[in-house]
């Protein structure tokens, strides 16, 4: 690159119309990018959903669909609601400290009613849905001390009966509690703040 | 017949181009088995557009048709179970021979001086071959192409700050859904493989700048007899033309072999949980990638420990990432005086044996649970391959070399 005979004047005017150029095409490329952000349709896509409960057993756990996501609802049972209390060392974050829930659910049984748990069922590791290890006890297969709750098989990530992640395993939160609200006694409703409370 | 060809020359570069890279390109005179593999994957990138071509005059790229409309290219398209196996065949054979390929470069030292971007433009297309694999398994939006994808597209959502609006970049959508579908589509048939055409027009340019290196990591330039041409080298036509189109025979013999009598080889080529369809409501019991990208997963998978404040999810993407950044450091790391394993010492030796050792390790339990002693083993292993690297510069310094002759042997 000699810069001999080179003309400063019209070197310069050459950069300048090279910024310019640049410039016109950040523009030009922009509708190109922002055509594959999630379109108005998918954004509308996602509405709440209403889920009538009265026909969980307790210790079971029924799936809806919100979102395009697995959504649970599991009925605890008195020795579940139990084993949490029991779990606190073993989980990271027993407080639910991290924003992974409505404040309305950041208490300790991460729910509005202790005895119904609404969770995303979506592992907070890699988005894998976790399988559903409800039974305390060496008959899950994870061991002896096992209080009941999730296993993730993709990576091996633990949850216990109130969506929250075990130490030392990949998930780094727990897992997530969508807005609901109750319509009624029997009836919830999921992707709806419950008001008055956040 | 003269004429017309006079008539050519005259407007293009016909009988120049060929001469220059072929029928007076002059390639060392001592390749071996592993210089079959380029000119396979050459191949396989000709095969995996062609076979495609005619798959997508069939295929439907919506969440509702996907998966039938490939049932109906294996039921009823006339010979569309041929083709839909040679693609999906294909694929996993473009990687056995890419992979060969690499370790070729790794044995004679093809990455080093002066072939530096020789081996950094083949890495880039390693690069996009990964993620012309990736997207081309979605498109049957069976159930393990939806989780897989489900996992590594929520990778991104690891990176700090931008990467939940990044991932939903990517998909379209909050989940995977009809709008990724569709758009993966068009990298996997468009995008990507204009992309990688153009890519081995350029790796295959800048090879033909240096010339080939050769299992004695020789430089035959260096010995020229009176006429000016490497006293070591032959012409590549019809030498090695001829040569290639052996290697082409024997290979399409196993690639026909598996196609017509094992194509999803034991779900290792065809993954049996991909025999249903999505269901965004039910995870496989194991989520796995086909073998492939197994090793890279087994290290993504590897870290369960939090440090430096960063959470164990985040290292384990950026071990994925590093595992495969590192090889384009490859020409710097390695300080070996010579280039071929032939005249390296033990140390070299003894490297390479056991980064292949911890590759193919990482890659079977890639495919299997990760927990109890298989996580710890991949835990090791994955030590191992970065060991490789990042001692690299210090082991290829001392370590003792053999002299290397004058002309190849």
């Amino acid at each position: 690159m000699s810069e001999e005979g080179v003309n400063p004047r019209r070197r310069r005017l050459l950069a300048i119309t090279t910024g310019l150029g640049l410039v016109g095409t950040a523009f030009a490329v922009t509708p190109f990018v922002l055509s594959m952000m999630p379109s108005a349709r998918a954004k509308a896509a996602g509405a709440p959903v209403e889920v009538d409960i009265s026909k969980i057993e307790p210790g079971q756990l029924l799936t809806v669909e919100w979102r395009g996501k697995p959504v649970w609802i599991l009925r605890r049972t008195p020795e579940m609601l139990k084993s949490l209390s029991s779990d606190e060392s073993l989980v990271a974050d027993p407080i639910s400290a991290a924003d992974q829930q409505p404040i309305y659910a950041q208490n300790a049984t991460r729910s509005i009613k202790p005895e119904f748990l609404v969770l995303v069922g979506i592992c907070t590791h890699l988005g894998c849905s976790p399988a559903q290890r409800l039974e305390a006890g060496a008959a899950s297969g994870l061991g002896e001390g096992w209080p009941g709750g999730f296993f993730c098989p993709c990576h091996g990530s633990k949850f216990d009966l109130a969506g929250r992640v075990f130490k030392n395993v990949p998930a780094p939160t727990n897992l997530v509690v969508p807005p609901h609200t109750y319509l009624s006694g029997t009836r919830i409703m999921i992707g709806v703040d419950t008001k008055g409370a956040a | 017949m003269q004429k017309l060809l006079a008539w050519i020359d005259d407007r293009f570069p016909m009988t120049k181009v060929w001469e220059e890279h072929l029928a007076k390109y002059y390639a060392p005179k001592n390749f071996n088995f592993w210089y079959y593999f380029g000119s396979l994957a050459l191949l396989m990138l000709v095969m995996q557009i062609f076979t495609g071509i005619f798959l997508t005059m069939h295929y439907k790229p919506d969440t509702g048709l996907a998966f039938a409309s490939v049932e109906y290219i294996m039921r009823d398209v006339d010979w569309g179970w041929l083709i839909r196996y040679m693609h999906s065949v294909g694929a996993s054979f473009f990687f056995i021979v890419v992979y060969m390929h690499m370790f070729r470069a790794l044995l004679y030292g093809s990455h080093k001086n002066p072939r530096e971007l020789v081996w950094i433009i083949g890495m880039v297309i390693f690069v996009a071959l990964m993620a012309e694999a990736f997207m081309g398994y979605l498109l049957p939006w069976g159930n393990m192409s939806y989780w897989g994808a489900q996992v590594i597209i929520s990778l991104f959502d690891a990176i700090p700050v931008v990467g939940p609006t990044l991932s939903e970049w990517i998909r379209g959508d909050f989940v995977i859904s009809d709008a990724t579908l569709n758009r993966f589509f068009a990298f996997h048939v468009i995008a990507v493989p204009f992309i990688l055409a153009a890519l081995v027009f350029v790796h295959i340019v800048a090879l033909h700048k240096v010339g080939s290196n050769n299992p004695d990591g020789v430089e035959i330039k260096k010995k020229k007899g009176p006429n000016g041409i490497p006293l070591d080298g032959i012409p590549f036509h019809p030498y090695y033309t001829v040569k290639d189109i052996v290697g082409v025979s024997v290979f399409l013999m196993i690639f026909s072999a598996v196609v017509f009598f094992s194509p999803e080889l034991g779900g290792w080529f065809l993954e049996h949980d991909n025999f249903n369809t999505a269901n965004i409501l039910q995870t496989p019991p194991e989520i796995v990638p086909l073998w492939y990208f197994t090793p890279f997963y087994s290290i993504l998978r590897a870290n369960t420990f939090a440090f430096f404040g960063i959470q164990a999810k985040l290292w384990g993407v950026i071990f994925m990432g590093l595992s495969i950044v590192l090889f384009f450091f490859l020409p710097w790391l390695d300080r070996s005086p010579v280039k071929s394993i032939r005249y390296r010492g033990w140390m070299y030796k003894t490297a390479l044996t056991v980064f292949v050792v911890a590759f193919f390790t990482l890659g079977y339990l890639g495919t299997r649970p990760a927990a109890g002693p298989n996580l710890l083993i991949a835990q090791v292993s994955t030590v191992l391959y970065f060991a490789f690297f990042f001692l690299m510069p210090w082991y290829t310094t001392i370590d003792k070399t053999k002299p290397v002759p004058e002309r190849v042997t």
